[in-house]
């Protein structure tokens, strides 16, 4: 019954939501995504684990066609993600993204920041965007700092705020690239913290990070990235008090000695 | 000097006219230029392609032959005007656009590339990436380029005197014919009243510098 379970959550592509088969990408000579197949059902939190330069990135960035992709398919919802155009942009608003340097727009308020999208790209009205953007700042924890330019905030409320901006497009899924590698320490937690949040509240999520605290609490699944292969791909327990590869282990050493 | 005063209405005239022809110009450069540069970055390559040709060939060609293409093949061509002054205006137009879509280009060029993906990933198209995001920050650092453009397209202007325009320039060589033992306060009246244009233009570049100027 387990196996089964188990082999239903991570090998089927019919129900799920993000749908990668076969995709290659170099950078030059640099074969950075080798073949990936990668599967995330609805309200799954899958994470991307790996040294640097192991591709995860680039997989994350690949999801919305932020990087193209040379060979093999990557589908959001049962649909193949189109050229640049019309089509690309209307997925892309169903998928949200957070940036490891936050990436608010510095010209716009807080406020601004989350409503633009709803106003710009969904047609929402104005006083409907702000209504809602004002529900999630204070979800987020960042309410009061509405009417402040992104400059003002400290990285911590920034990349809340840039949370905000995604899931005020009611993304169907959310991918997150190294959203706390640019943070103080001390700021860490509170991005986390909504995270986890988010996660149990069933959002979908691509959460690529170097945060094991954060596997071990909210992730579904660990994927474990090396050379631009998925070397592992298993449960978080599993996955760090037993992981197959000799690479996920000097990995996983290199982590606990410190 | 009694030359200058005597001859105040034609210098305000030429300053009039002068006035004139470098708004018009600057106004169609302005919209021109930042569509060069908005092909200059787009996704399309026809339109990289027809944009980098043109700013280079405008760019790295003397005003005088845009000139003489204005006001003398474009006509040959089939593109008559009945006044000069449409001439110059294109030529003057067409010249400066170049290099405003230079300055608008370096100055998307200097908003960092994060706050495009972050639009893109939201779900805008490059039109609104470009309008709502990019230019708006790229405005900034374009400013003071822009300003000294538009200073050069004020004393470019002049070149339009030598195509039977009268603006300050050309009134300044007739009152020089007129006035030949007095052509040297004639002249420097000339200058005075291109500085009475242009140093407010420098004035106005510093405050608005000061206004667009945004926090990171």
């Amino acid at each position: 019954m387990f196996a089964r379970f188990f082999f239903m959550t991570t090998h089927v592509p019919g129900d799920a939501l993000v749908s990668l088969n076969g995709v290659n990408k170099h950078y030059g000579q640099l074969h950075v995504l080798k073949d990936i197949n990668l599967h995330v059902r609805k309200g799954e939190v899958v994470v991307v684990i790996g040294p640097s330069g192991s591709g995860k990135s680039t997989l994350c960035r690949a999801i919305n066609r932020l990087e193209t992709i040379e060979g093999g398919t990557i589908s959001i919802d049962g649909k193949v993600l189109p050229e640049e155009g019309k089509e690309l942009a209307q997925l892309r608003a169903d998928v949200g993204m957070v940036f490891q340097s936050f990436n608010l727009f510095a010209h716009k308020t807080i406020l601004e920041n989350v409503t633009l999208g709803p106003i710009k790209v969904k047609g929402v009205a104005k006083a409907q965007a702000d209504k809602e953007a004002m529900a999630l700042l204070e979800r987020v924890g960042v309410g009061h700092q509405a009417p402040k330019l992104p400059a003002q905030l400290s990285g911590g409320q920034q990349q809340r705020v840039a949370i905000a901006r995604a899931l005020a497009m009611k993304p169907k899924v959310m991918l997150f690239d190294e959203p706390t590698s640019a943070l103080d320490p001390e700021m860490i937690n509170e991005v986390l913290d909504v995270m986890i949040q988010l996660a149990k509240e069933g959002m979908t999520m691509v959460v690529v990070t170097h945060e094991m605290g954060f596997a071990r609490k909210a992730a579904d699944r660990v994927v474990f990235m090396a050379d631009g292969q998925i070397v592992e791909d298993a449960k978080p327990e599993e996955f760090f008090t037993n992981p197959k590869s000799d690479r996920a282990k000097d990995f996983l050493s290199k982590l606990l000695t410190h | 000097m009694e030359v200058i005063i005597e001859n105040l209405p034609l210098y305000w005239e030429g300053l009039l006219r002068t006035l004139f022809l470098s708004v018009v110009s600057g106004i169609i450069a302005l919209i021109l230029g930042t569509l060069l540069a908005a092909a200059r970055v787009s996704p399309v390559a026809a339109l990289r392609g027809f944009s980098t040709v043109y700013v280079e060939i405008l760019r790295n060609t003397p005003l005088t032959i845009a000139f003489f293409f204005a006001a003398i093949v474009l006509p040959r061509l089939g593109v008559t005007f009945q006044q000069f002054e449409v001439a110059a205006i294109i030529a003057l137009s067409a010249y400066t656009a170049a290099f405003i879509a230079e300055a608008v280009r370096s100055g998307v060029n200097s908003v960092p590339l994060g706050q495009a993906e972050a639009a893109r990933s939201i779900g805008m198209n490059f039109g609104q990436v470009l309008n709502l995001i990019i230019l708006p920050q790229a405005l900034r650092t374009v400013i003071p380029p822009l300003i000294n453009i538009l200073i050069a397209l004020v004393k470019n202007s002049s070149v339009a005197g030598a195509f039977f325009v009268l603006e300050l320039f050309g009134y300044g060589r007739q009152m020089a014919n007129a006035n030949g033992d007095q052509v040297m306060a004639v002249l420097l009246g000339v200058a005075f009243f291109y500085l009475l244009l242009t140093i407010p233009l420098g004035i106005l570049a510093s405050t608005v510098e000061r206004k667009v100027a945004i926090a990171r």
